[in-house]
């Protein structure tokens, strides 16, 4: 009668099997001096002491703690019963797999190469206005059409990209229109990759009409903008502007998205340039890391930096942003976002520069405006410097079984999974993370890569162990963060 | 409100259904559910009777005065008589059984081991007697599930009788566990449909002792997952008390992370009621000591866009953050509010205290 109940119920140690565990499959990595962070087969994580972690392993870690509880709970051990841990970690990750099945859901469409800016980032060749030799014809259109609906996603994004895409808005027009006549039943999503530049009234109401939405690139306040985005005219941040506020009262808000690509001028100035991104209304800022692609690693002299750098100015952002958020303005990070939702709910995010398999080619495909077909946009820019490695063929020669059954896709694509590669297979971070095959390529000559040396897994193992300790630290922070991952 | 009371009968029978019903001449009558004919007994008041001598029929007592023209009763010239559907009330329920497979330590309805299959014959009768502008039915026990014949036909007769009725189930979801039972009473393809079920702890041992059961939370959420395959909508309810409420927050986690497609969680306060008088020192705790773990569960599962509803909580008992989760969730026939809550300015949409409060409640309870 101690312990309350009436005497024909039991106690609480008659329901515990054993004092005995077995682990079950996790990830562990020194998260800072005394910490561990584990995670689990479906991505859950745990920061713990060393010290339990070194007792939960030695198997003398005690049933009557709170650590030992949220392990049980999380599928770390198990007290009998390791087949209904089986089962709800499959249900977890079969849910992050959802979309696996759906196969590529995002198709670029460049439909011209032309281009009024010259930034010295600038990924693809850029050639002068009038060159309509580097349009993508309606022929060529055609047949990725017929290509991109061999997808069996119900769900196809359709993204136009350049050059600057509203310099061939005819053709925008004409595959937006054709897509929707062969494909009435299908969930369509258009996005115009634009500078904004050429925007009329006409493009406009036509993109009302079709549910475009547009998205344009805006690095920062005017000085730096202008400096990394050089036109004619020097007014590109003003004409981005102009553009944003028309495209927006007649599209709405959230039909306008913008980019922002970091340079070593940009490395000094993050606050700079995310209040820019308040200032005119954005509610969502993507750091984003440099690729090494294309005129980019032409002009690494200029625009280059190294990881470290980087990392120093997405934490000084993401911290400013957190300020924000403490003051009420509503601003998330979108890298943070995507990661925040794999490492706190099952839920499958769709960026395709982290995925595992690697989103190359099975949930991004990109048709060239000369027909060329690359499973990924940076298998496009390496082409564009003379290696066509992630050239998958050409959609007037080859059919939809030769592009994704007879190339280097799916070898690539097995070979780059995070599960099995070496220095991911047993990292915690594994769950969260992906691979990025072309980056590993371009930057160690090599799809695989080398982890300890490589920039992508140094960076992102640092911005995941940031948010970790964030989560863990940092409660009011957490509370932001966490909302960020809904 | 009494639900059940003796009447005076002038005739001899079985207990036997009866629904209230007015004739033309204002008269109150009783028809019996049994016939296919209409069959008409007279009924009237005990407190209008004048002690006439020639009435022929049943005398309801002041107990009853509540009834309305197409409630149903169960009469019983011998004993007690149960009113078993309130026509314009939010809380009827099909009362399948009094026998249960858990013994949870918290049960406000004990179960018992007895032969009482003739409960669901009477639920079939009186559902086609129902009225179709009932909103809501609730189906409990005891558990429903032990007679899973019955409890298709059930569900069946709802979805053809009461087609415009939502349907709540209440179970343990143990025999669930078995698929075939999720995917026959999916089949039923009742338009809407949502089982409740008890999950109190993220761990088996908890949940298990809670239940009194070994192998529950196995099978529970066995359950869960099957339902959730077969397509039927759930809630999970967890009971807060000495045994269940430190871990509120990580019991929020589990669910965020293994259970995302349920439909909603519910988080209720104790009904001083059954097991729980027996038990009550290993049960009870203030609500306002579970505050912090409470609003922690809420956010976690609100940050998982998993709905969430607190029940049975006064909301003076409640921190103002939680009160936009508070619903008015006791039903109309137990629920009151208590002395201190005289004055209180915000009694229209506090949820108050069932009955039995008065067993024990927080000496916290302020009115606003």
């Amino acid at each position: 009668m101690k312990s309350g109940l009436a005497e024909s119920f039991r106690p609480l140690e008659h329901y515990a099997s054993s004092t005995s565990y077995s682990l079950l499959p996790f990830r562990f990595l020194r998260l800072d001096r005394d910490r561990e962070v584990l995670t689990n087969l479906a991505g859950q994580h745990l920061v713990m002491p060393a010290s339990t972690v070194q007792a939960l392993v030695h198997r003398t870690l005690r049933p009557d703690t709170p650590h030992f509880r949220d392990l049980e709970a999380g599928h770390f051990l198990a007290r009998g019963l390791v087949d209904l841990h089986a089962e709800l970690l499959a249900a977890q990750i079969r849910t992050r797999r959802a979309r696996l099945p759906d196969f590529t859901a995002l198709h670029i469409f460049v439909v011209t190469l032309r281009c009024d800016h010259s930034c010295s980032y600038c990924q693809v060749s850029r050639v002068s206005e009038d060159r309509m030799s580097f349009d993508m014809s309606e022929d060529i259109a055609d047949r990725a059409i017929a290509l991109m609906l061999r997808s069996p996603s119900q769900q196809l994004k359709v993204e136009f990209q350049g050059g600057e895409s509203l310099l061939n808005f005819p053709l925008v027009r004409h595959i937006v229109r054709r897509t929707r006549e062969l494909a009435p039943d299908r969930n369509l999503q258009f996005v115009i990759a634009t500078n904004l530049a050429f925007l009329t009234d006409e493009m406009l109401d036509f993109c009302a009409d079709h549910g475009i939405g547009l998205s344009t690139s805006l690095d920062g306040p005017p000085d730096l903008h202008n400096a990394n985005r050089p036109r004619p005219g020097k007014d590109a941040y003003e004409r981005t502007i102009t553009g944003i506020r028309r495209a927006r009262e007649r599209l709405g808000l959230d039909e306008v998205s913008a980019l922002m690509t970091c340079t070593a001028a940009s490395l000094e100035q993050p606050e700079a340039i995310i209040d820019e991104y308040v200032r005119q209304g954005f509610r969502e800022i993507f750091l984003r890391y440099i690729s090494p692609y294309g005129f980019a690693l032409k002009s690494a002299v200029r625009t280059g930096y190294d990881t470290e750098r980087f990392l120093e100015f997405y934490r000084r952002g993401l911290a400013h942003i957190l300020h924000l958020n403490r003051e009420g303005v509503p601003l998330r990070e979108t890298y943070a976002s995507i990661l925040l939702r794999r490492m706190l709910t099952p839920f499958p995010t769709g960026y395709v520069d982290l995925q595992s398999p690697a989103g190359a080619g099975l949930s991004v495909m990109v048709y060239n405006y000369d027909g060329d077909v690359y499973a990924s946009d940076e298998g496009r820019m390496l082409a564009a410097m003379g290696d066509i490695t992630f050239r998958l063929g050409n959609v007037m020669r080859e059919t939809w079984e030769d592009l994704f059954l007879n190339s280097s896709l799916l070898d690539t694509a097995d070979r780059t999974m995070t599960e099995s590669m070496p220095g991911c297979s047993e990292c915690a971070f594994q769950p969260w993370c992906g691979s990025d095959p072309t980056f590993h390529y371009a930057t160690q000559g090599d799809a695989v890569g080398h982890r300890p040396t490589s920039a992508f897994c140094r960076r992102n193992m640092e911005i995941m162990r940031h948010l970790v300790l964030l989560l863990e630290d940092d409660p009011v922070a957490a509370r932001i963060l966490r909302h960020w991952a809904k | 409100m009494k639900l059940s009371s003796r009447i005076h009968c002038t005739f001899q029978s079985a207990p036997f259904l009866a629904r209230v019903e007015r004739g033309d001449d204002n008269a109150w009558y009783l028809r019996s559910l049994h016939s296919q004919s209409p069959q008409y007994i007279g009924m009237r008041w005990a407190e209008d009777v004048g002690g006439a001598g020639d009435f022929e029929g049943v005398e309801l007592p002041a107990d009853f005065r509540y009834l309305r023209e197409g409630d149903i009763l169960r009469i019983n010239p011998q004993g007690e008589t149960r009113v078993l559907y309130r026509k314009n009330s939010r809380h009827n329920v099909l009362f399948f059984t009094e026998r249960c497979n858990s013994r949870c330590l918290m049960c406000s309805q004990p179960p018992r081991e007895v032969d009482d299959r003739h409960l669901v014959d009477e639920i079939l009768h009186m559902i086609p007697a129902m009225s179709q502008d009932t909103t809501e039915l609730g189906i409990t026990g005891g558990e429903p599930t032990l007679q899973q014949d019955k409890l298709i036909k059930v569900i069946g007769a709802v979805r053809d009788y009461l087609p415009a009725t939502s349907l709540h189930m209440l179970s343990n979801g143990r025999l669930f566990s078995y698929l075939r039972l999720a995917e026959n009473v999916a089949a039923i393809r009742h338009p809407d449909f949502m089982i409740g079920i008890p999950l109190y702890a993220d761990t088996a041992d908890v949940h298990d002792f809670v239940v009194q059961a070994k192998g529950a939370f196995e099978q529970t959420l066995r359950g869960i997952l099957n339902l959730a395959r077969a397509g039927i909508r759930i809630e999970l309810r967890m009971v807060i008390h000495r045994q269940t409420y430190e871990r509120l927050p990580q019991f929020a986690r589990f669910v965020s992370r293994n259970l995302p497609f349920v439909d909603q969680v519910v988080l209720m306060g104790l009904e001083m009621t059954g097991y729980t008088r027996s038990n009550l020192e290993a049960l009870w705790v203030d609500p306002v000591d579970y505050q912090d773990p409470l609003e922690a569960c809420v956010q976690a599962l609100e940050e998982a866009a998993i709905p969430v509803h607190i029940f049975n909580h006064p909301l003076c008992l409640l921190r103002p953050a939680l009160h936009r989760f508070a619903r008015r969730s006791i039903s109309d026939w137990k629920n009151i509010y208590l002395p201190e809550c005289g004055p209180c300015t915000r009694k229209t949409e506090c949820g108050g205290f069932f009955t039995s409060a008065k067993l024990r409640y927080s000496v916290h309870v302020r009115p606003f």
